[in-house]
């Protein structure tokens, strides 16, 4: 028997992996030949072969510049960003004429040091058809800089997803990156802007950042991440409620399968299920107009 | 055991027991029985988990068999032999003859490094009783590891060198990555390979295609299920498995250990 699993799912017309429920995956990112890496259209090519096996039904992703080729991946040039991001749009579109509807969603991702170049990216790219703002980590998340950002995204309506270090306890190479405790700064300041936290599963103590968020209501995690520690999703989930967390997968959709099966047993009800899987993706991504088996998903 | 297919013979690399650094959800030997049941895995080999951090295992490798005893029929144990302190063959023979498939060692946890006279000899003596020997590169992520959990990672150098100490002993790396994989594989002969087995729960899926890469590159005949629960969710590896490409796959069950003495 060779992955029986998967033969499994392949018998008959196709069961998907991670069930035949609508699944969001709100933390995709992709590449482009602007990235160095040679082999940028076969990971492209693997994430949505993964997700279509899956069950995802949209992937709401971002491209970091050159992920490092021409600039730092955490601290992308405005010239790196806007390639990247139109390559980005470019990307869906595309794959959206190709299938006949859309299943890859766009943030704009931007770096809050050129402030005025960020304004121009979310402008632009909201009216090309983004859904969202990536921010990684080119500045602190309670900078005074991501003021403005943070305006934009309510006025808007759309949402913030934004790196974090979860407890970073010192300063780590290569980024600028934020923790729960300074995200929740930036949110108590913009109560209005939906914020996703990125990643609890993505590195450091995710127990700390419950504690950092869990009364700053406007702000969300998704559970992506290759940390797949057992007690992470249930205490995440009874601290924050299922209507604050987010499914995802970032860099590893096999940790992303992982915790879409160890969902079901770790002994949720029907609806949080559902909340967790698409239903908060729906509700916090108004501009995205995702598909499940042909029919508009509807929070 | 459900009539599903079975995936695995066995899980080389369970505990139970609590972990110093953070709350774990009950990590006792009859949840384990019912998650294997679950995840269709006919055995698992079980450590004390406290036992990497405590000096003495002795202790920790008594209360292990005590309760693991109701459960033999699924669970063997994994008991600890460390082998810089003085009587620890004496220990090895109790555990061997208490039904130990594999032994456990912690030598990041231990400060035994690359080429320690008493990791070979241990090696020696794993290998003359006809039990493996298991080592865990790492428990969490280093990102969040607690301020005294400082031993760092097994480097793959403390594995090529017990793979070459010419021991004969069978060796379970738990823990790593690819490149530890591909460092330990492609540093070893093949008859040094052949008689080391990783588990791959760390191994990345895609879109990075790194467990794809391994199963390409070094072929699926090394790779083992190795778990680590209660500390990780135990789906990982099933995941793996089922994103593979259809030109990588690998055989199910996953085999024992065992098979190959």
């Amino acid at each position: 028997m060779v992955n029986a699993i998967v033969s499994q799912a392949a018998g008959g017309e196709a069961m998907r992996l991670a069930g035949d429920a609508p699944l969001i995956d709100v933390h995709a990112h992709f590449h482009t030949p602007h990235t160095g890496r040679s082999e940028w259209d076969a990971y492209n090519r693997s994430r949505l072969a993964a997700g279509e096996r899956m069950g995802v039904n949209a992937h709401i992703a971002s491209i970091l510049g050159s992920w490092g080729f021409t600039s730092p991946t955490y601290f992308p040039s405005p010239d790196d960003l806007t390639i990247a991001n139109r390559w980005m749009r470019a990307f869906a579109h595309a794959d959206a004429r190709t299938h006949g509807y859309t299943r890859v969603f766009s943030y704009v991702a931007v770096n809050p040091n050129f402030a005025q170049h960020a304004r121009d990216e979310i402008r632009a790219g909201l009216a090309d058809g983004a859904v969202g703002i990536k921010l990684a980590a080119s500045r602190k998340a309670d900078d005074a800089l991501l003021d403005d950002i943070a305006d934009a995204a309510a006025e808007a309506d759309v949402p913030i997803l934004h790196h974090v270090w979860q407890d970073r306890r010192r300063e780590w190479p290569n980024q600028d990156a934020s923790d729960g405790v300074e995200l929740g700064r930036l949110a108590a300041r913009h109560p209005r802007t939906r914020i996703l936290l990125a990643h609890v599963g993505g590195g450091g103590d995710y127990a700390h950042t419950l504690h950092a968020i869990r009364d700053l209501p406007s702000i969300s995690v998704d559970l992506s991440g290759s940390g797949i520690d057992r007690g992470m999703m249930d205490i995440t989930i009874e601290a924050l409620g299922d209507q604050r967390v987010l499914w995802a997968a970032d860099l590893t959709l096999c940790t992303g399968l992982t915790k879409a099966w160890a969902l079901d047993a770790i002994g949720l009800d029907d609806e949080a299920l559902r909340n967790i899987r698409w239903r908060n993706a729906v509700r916090f991504y108004p501009r995205a107009r995702m598909t499940h088996g042909g029919e508009v998903l509807v929070a | 055991m459900n009539a599903s297919p079975l995936f695995a013979r066995v899980d080389v690399s369970a505990w139970i027991g609590p972990y110093p650094f953070r709350e774990v959800p009950h990590p006792d030997p009859d949840v384990l029985v019912r998650v294997l049941a679950r995840e269709r895995v006919e055995r698992a080999w079980v450590g004390w988990l406290p036992s990497a951090w405590q000096r003495d295992p002795t202790s920790g490798n008594a209360r292990l068999l005590k309760a693991l005893e109701p459960h033999r029929d699924v669970l063997d144990p994994a008991p600890a032999v460390r082998p810089d302190w003085p009587g620890w063959e004496w220990e090895l023979d109790r555990m061997v003859a208490a039904g130990a498939t594999s032994i456990r060692a912690y030598p990041a946890q231990w400060g035994l490094g690359a080429g320690h006279a008493a990791l070979t000899a241990l090696a020696s003596a794993c290998a003359a009783r006809q039990v493996a020997l298991h080592l865990t590169v790492r428990f969490e992520d280093l990102r969040q590891r607690h301020t005294h959990d400082v031993a760092g990672d097994v480097a793959a150098a403390t594995v090529r060198s017990l793979a070459r100490a010419g021991t004969g002993c069978t060796l379970i790396v738990s823990g790593a990555g690819r490149e530890m994989i591909e460092e330990v594989c492609w540093g070893l002969t093949p008859d040094e390979r052949s008689r080391v087995w990783c588990d791959f729960g760390w191994v990345w899926g895609p879109p990075e295609e790194q467990f794809a890469q391994l199963v390409r590159t070094l072929g699926p005949s090394r790779f083992v299920l190795g778990t680590q629960w209660p500390l990780r969710l135990v789906q990982q590896s099933r995941a793996l498995i089922s994103l593979l490409p259809a030109e990588a796959s690998v055989p199910l069950p996953l085999p024992s250990p065992r098979s190959d003495r």
